[in-house]
């Protein structure tokens, strides 16, 4: 690695001293090339598609053990969530009703999103911290958990970006806003028409913190 | 307050005493009325704060605000969330003037905490679909052609609480997600420069490097039109909960997109349909489907004083003051409405009128000592009109969650108190 970093610097002052190709497309010569070591220890991020999956995989049975291990005094053995900690499994039919509850598995559009994000997150406070294979593992028991996969089901590199989530078409683009038209192009400024009567008070509610002052 | 200046109040005190003994009996009179005015430090007395040196220079290194401003600060409403390392505090805009939020009070929202980063160990990594793969250091990035603009940055889940019915009482914790400031950075599109860019690069991702690694995809355009690297706010660096050393600014768009700590962008040839634009910043309408990617803030505006922080304590003349935006472009105007949207009077805006900032609005009002129903209405660039709440509602429902720009109504009552109410 070390050896890569330097040879990459060697190009660098090369070029810049020579104006090869390469100088030439740099405006201004600040910074350096990112050796692929580098580039491969942050990229951690994992598209639908599956394009940046590391190579691994895990599948619910071993997912139950580190799930029960690392996440699930917080949000519960069956992703139920404890006290105010995140729900994650559950809630389906529930998003066109007063109390929608959204989860992996009735909201969540990709699984890929749950490789990405455990990894990169979870457990809170230990950013990964995860294996790669615990997190296949962790992602295999969420989904089996939410009926998506059965037990046997290995979640992978090759994998993860075929699985199909049930509220995958639930999403709508683009931003159809500006949704709310105005009535008119001339503002209305006096007589308009307006509703007046007092119907809610937040006071009422009494949720506010108490300011101090 | 110091000790000395306790002495020094103590004499002044005692010299009081003695002024009006030898003045006899019209020196009575005189100080009764003078008590009637105010305290002991007003006309005709002399104030405790003249009888004594004051503290001298580097009392403070850095300068805090006034003891007797104590109340202005950041809030949180701690039912809304697990825990404080992800959540929100509410920018206190019922106390502030102008249109630039001061660094100390401007919101906070993490995810996973504020990460504490040494600038001299911090790297900001490009990656992706470019012609070379790059690491900046902050030195380097100041070395950039740099721009200095002030933009507003307000979360999407602003008002958030307020789409089923009038619900906390404050222009804070209902409009207070939201700060102003003047950024000093370095234009993305320069970065670009440096790196080259695929033709087939049409997104990427920002990703922070604190504890959440909070990620966002960006749209090619946008990134490369306005967004910034920044590391200066209002003159100084930023302060570490809002991303210090450098952080990306998406001006106009919302709040979740301008990652803290950010250490690297990646570019791709589609969205990276993080947790952060699909669990979260979707929202949901009636039916149970969920609009995605919906990035620009639209026009809102608020009116500060009279608030429910800031009650009337007098009849006659007063300044109505408050804010409006849009992410779309400059304010046009402002209406604001004390009868609960039957009769509107266009507002004053004070300059500069900036693009996709805060602007300051006040417009003088006599208090009869009657009821109100105050409102706001901003109207943008584009001639786009801020909505009532039930203008929303019909669109939307009410499980949206974010991008609640709806005009809010503060009720004042006779004895001049300020409440957040709906109307309907
Ligand atoms: C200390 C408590 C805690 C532990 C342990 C923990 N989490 Fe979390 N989890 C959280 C919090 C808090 C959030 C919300 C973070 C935020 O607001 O961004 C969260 C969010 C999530 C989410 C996203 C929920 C949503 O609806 O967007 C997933 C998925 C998740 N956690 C999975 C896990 C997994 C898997 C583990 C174990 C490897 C784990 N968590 C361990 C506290 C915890």
């Amino acid at each position: 690695m070390l050896g890569l970093v330097k040879f990459f610097s060697i190009i660098l002052i090369f070029t810049c001293g020579f104006g090869s190709a390469l100088a030439s497309e740099r405006q201004f010569n600040l910074g350096a090339i990112a050796s692929p070591a580098e580039v491969a220890g942050w990229d951690i991020d994992v598209r639908p598609d599956g394009l940046g999956a590391p190579i691994g995989s895990g599948n619910a049975f071993d997912g139950e053990e580190i799930y029960a291990e690392r996440c699930g005094f917080c949000h519960g053995d069956f992703g139920e969530g404890i006290d105010r900690w995140p729900e994650l499994v559950g809630g389906e039919d529930s998003l066109n009703s007063h109390d929608p509850i959204k989860t992996t598995s009735s909201y969540w559009p990709y699984a890929s999103t749950m490789y990405d994000y455990i990894y990169r997150a979870m457990p809170f406070g230990e950013a990964q911290s995860l294996t790669i294979d615990e997190t296949y593992s962790i992602v295999a028991y969420l989904l089996y958990m939410g009926d998506i996969i059965d037990d046997e089901f290995e979640v992978s590199n090759d994998t993860i970006g075929t699985i199909q989530m049930p509220n995958k078409s639930g999403f709508l683009l683009p931003d159809p806003r500006p949704d709310v038209v105005e009535k008119s192009t001339i503002l209305c400024m006096i007589n308009c028409e307006s509703d007046t009567n007092v119907i809610g008070r937040a006071r009422d509610l009494d949720v506010t913190p108490e300011n101090e002052s | 307050m110091s000790k000395k200046s306790k002495n020094s109040f103590a004499i002044n005190r005692r010299q009081l005493l003695a002024s009006s003994l030898a003045l006899g009996t019209a020196g009575v009179a005189k100080s009764v009325q003078a008590s009637e005015v105010g305290p002991s430090n007003s006309p005709p007395n002399l104030p405790e704060w003249t009888t004594y040196l004051g503290d001298g220079v580097d009392v403070a290194p850095y300068g805090l605000p006034s003891e007797f401003e104590s109340h202005v600060i950041r809030r949180n409403v701690p039912w809304l969330t697990a825990t404080a390392e992800s959540s929100v505090n509410f920018t206190p805009i019922q106390n502030l003037e102008g249109f630039v939020t001061p660094n100390g009070l401007c919101f906070e929202r993490h995810h996973g905490g504020v990460a504490i980063i040494d600038p001299n160990e911090y790297r900001l990594m490009i990656n992706g679909l470019v012609d070379r793969e790059m690491i900046f250091t902050l030195d380097d990035l100041k070395r950039f052609p740099q721009t200095n603009k002030f933009y507003f940055l307000e979360c999407a889940a602003n008002g958030g609480m307020e789409w089923r019915g009038a619900q906390l009482n404050g222009c804070q914790f209902t409009f207070g997600m939201i700060h102003n400031v003047q950024y000093t950075g370095v234009k993305l599109s320069d970065i670009v420069k440096e790196t080259g860019l695929r033709p087939s690069a049409k997104w990427l991702l920002a990703e922070g490097g604190d504890s959440a690694g909070l990620a966002r995809s960006i749209p090619i355009e946008k990134a490369l039109d306005d967004c910034m690297i920044v590391w200066a706010m209002n003159g100084e660096a930023l302060r570490p909960e809002q991303g210090y050393p450098a952080r990306l600014v998406v001006p106009g768009w919302e709040g979740n997109m301008w990652i803290k700590w950010i250490r690297r962008i990646e570019f791709g040839d589609m969205p990276y349909l993080t947790r952060e634009e699909t669990s979260k910043y979707t929202d949901l309408m009636t039916d149970g489907s969920a609009r995605m990617f919906t990035w620009v803030m639209e026009a809102k505006s608020v009116v500060t004083f009279p608030s429910p922080e800031n009650p009337l304590n007098k009849k006659g003349l007063h300044q109505l003051r408050g804010l409006a935006w849009s992410g779309r472009g400059k304010i046009r105007r402002v209406d604001v409405s004390l009868d609960g949207g039957r009769n509107w009077n266009t507002t004053n805006i004070h300059g500069p009128i900036l693009n996709k900032s805060l602007t300051r609005f006040t417009m003088p009002f006599y208090w009869s000592g009657d009821e109100m129903l105050v409102q706001a209405r901003a109207v943008d660039e584009t001639g786009y009109v801020q909505p009532t709440i039930k203008e929303l509602q019909n669109v939307r429902g009410v499980n949206s969650i974010y991008h609640n720009n709806s005009i809010a109504t503060w009720l004042v009552n006779k004895n001049g108190s300020v409440e957040n109410v709906r109307l309907g």
